[in-house]
């Protein structure tokens, strides 16, 4: 069993006052700002969270229209487009399997509890582009505690939604996934504090192209395993499938840590585009970092194991 | 002497095969309208990107956005210039003419999209431009798409055309490679085939499909004129 050790922020990590003061102003002009809102986006409170490190989070408007939810379609654009007709509420999500008390936990009844803390983490994209984001929601741990996971769990699988009335990519066609979507993670990765349930992001309820009413934030991971819209968590004994490895096991694994020293077959993972230059000669490339830049939180998981081979 | 249908053979691809191309008939209309504008308007797509691109209106990834338009118009000239002769089997229409403006279109933005990646993308960083030369398929094919599409656009010209004469012929075969590269490049460049990737692919295997059974049947078409 593995221990986790508390990180220790390096001086460097600890934000200047006056840049976390302007940041907030900026927060709050982007609140003001009349962006293309989501029909459900609805103020979340939250807290500040740990872990979120001197961050600048991309602009929302980028946050929000250039996803890969391919329930919605296959263009970065699509989910923003073709997301209006979706229902997040009500919405329950059922924990079992290998627990002593499964639950359905009532999204609403979640967020009116409250506790929601805010983190702004690295997302990185295995198709070598990153984002920060400002995420808002819970630990992972903190939901499956609640389940109360026997000895034999090992595992946790999570299942997507499947609604192919209001997710037209859910429709069959070319290219077309499995549905519904199906991710999973070893039982340490998911009780690790880093791992997040993620109800919203800038303050509001998720909107429907970024996986509402409720979705997984794996920031050391490549974000194809972020699942979006949560219906089932499983604790298991075996290890899940997972929707990408099932279609191309010699590009997706299992783990897909961030690893700058293991190349996808198609795409260097050495370095990232940074999403959110305005124009053309604005791009910004930066060297991607081991574990996403949370090998000091995360690194002690994978002590001993050849991250060559459990990519 | 008459020419039988072959009991194997569909009867439209047989059709297609035999017809003689009708070039008295329509090649008129077509003789009056030159090929230069096709320079102009083929490269209006790259103008509009480029300068959607420096305004701030190609999204959230104006590079990546720029970088993928450019190959992807790289790939319609091409196919354009493979569409060609196809249209002269089926229809007898020639527009040959408009051929060599397509396919030199098609390396300006095969020139366009990779000086895009070198530039705009990785910045002249000659670390990541070598990694992924020797190490990713994907940019592998591409560059041998580029490398072989060097001498064909160099020969384009009429004087090539003449000094190489049967050779010139035999060396623009080369563009079926550039097509089969291009093609498993597109394929390589999203995580599940597209609508976008499996429409151009779909077009490009047609076309080079289209030459094999053109050149089977003309060729036995000329076995049985010499027997």
């Amino acid at each position: 069993m593995t221990v986790f050790r508390y990180p220790t922020p390096k001086g460097s990590d600890i934000t200047p006052r006056e840049t976390y003061l302007s940041r907030r102003s900026i927060m709050a002009g982007l609140a003001a700002a009349p962006f293309g809102q989501s029909a459900h986006a609805a103020p979340l409170p939250t807290k500040t969270g740990p872990f979120s490190g001197a961050l600048t989070p991309t602009d929302k408007q980028d946050v929000t229209h250039f996803n890969n939810f391919y329930e919605f379609g296959m263009d970065k654009s699509d989910p923003a487009e073709n997301s209006g007709a979706f229902k997040p509420m009500p919405w329950t999500l059922r924990i079992e399997g290998e627990v002593a008390e499964p639950q359905t936990i009532d999204i609403a009844a979640l967020i009116a509890q409250g506790g929601i803390e805010q983190r702004i983490y690295r997302m990185r994209c295995v198709e070598a582009w990153s984002m920060v984001i400002p995420w808002d929601g819970i630990p992972l741990a903190a939901i499956l505690k609640r389940a109360n996971p026997l000895g034999s769990a090992r595992y946790v699988a999570f299942e997507s939604v499947h609604r192919p009335s209001e997710m037209p990519g859910q429709n069959g066609g070319f290219g077309s996934l499995d549905w519904p979507y199906v991710e999973g993670l070893r039982l340490d990765e998911a009780m690790n504090p880093l791992t997040f349930l993620a109800l919203g992001i800038y303050g509001e309820t998720l909107p429907n192209q970024n996986g509402a009413p409720v979705r997984l934030v794996v920031p050391w991971k490549y974000g194809f395993k972020g699942i979006k819209s949560i219906v089932r968590i499983r604790l298991t004994k075996d290890q899940p499938p997972t929707t990408w490895q099932r279609m191309a096991p010699d590009e997706y694994g299992f783990y897909a840590n961030v690893n700058p020293d293991v190349d996808h077959p198609r795409w260097s993972q050495a370095s990232e585009r940074v999403i959110g230059s305005s124009s053309l000669f604005g791009e910004k490339r930066q060297p991607t970092l081991m574990f996403n830049g949370y090998a000091d939180q995360v690194a002690s998981l994978y002590t001993g194991m050849d991250l060559r081979h459990f990519y | 002497m008459p020419i039988r249908l072959p009991h194997s053979t569909p009867a439209w691809i047989f059709v297609i095969s035999t017809e003689r191309p009708k070039l008295a008939r329509c090649t008129w209309t077509w003789r009056a309208i030159p090929s230069w504008p096709l320079y102009p308007l083929g490269l209006i797509p790259a103008v509009w990107l480029f300068w959607r691109g420096v305004e701030g209106h190609l999204g959230a990834d104006p590079v990546g956005t720029f970088e993928k338009m450019l190959g992807l118009w790289a790939i319609r000239f091409l196919a354009a210039s493979l569409v060609i002769s196809p249209i002269r089997w089926v229809t007898g229409i020639s527009l040959l003419k408009y051929r060599r403006a397509l396919g030199l279109l098609a390396f300006i933005y095969v020139v366009l999209h990779v000086t895009a990646y070198v530039w705009l993308d990785i910045g002249f960083n000659d670390a990541i431009l070598i990694r992924d030369i020797t190490r990713r398929p994907f940019i592998i094919l591409g560059a041998l798409a580029l490398l072989a599409l060097i001498p064909l656009a160099l020969t384009s010209n009429r004087l090539s055309i003449r000094k190489l004469g049967r050779r010139w012929s035999r060396l623009h075969r080369l563009v079926y490679l550039v097509a089969i590269l291009a093609g498993i490049h597109l394929f390589l460049a999203f995580k599940r085939p597209t609508p976008t990737s499996e429409l151009y692919d779909g077009l490009l295997a047609a076309l080079l499909l289209a030459r094999v059974v053109h050149g089977a049947f003309s060729g036995r078409r000329r076995v049985v004129r010499s027997g």
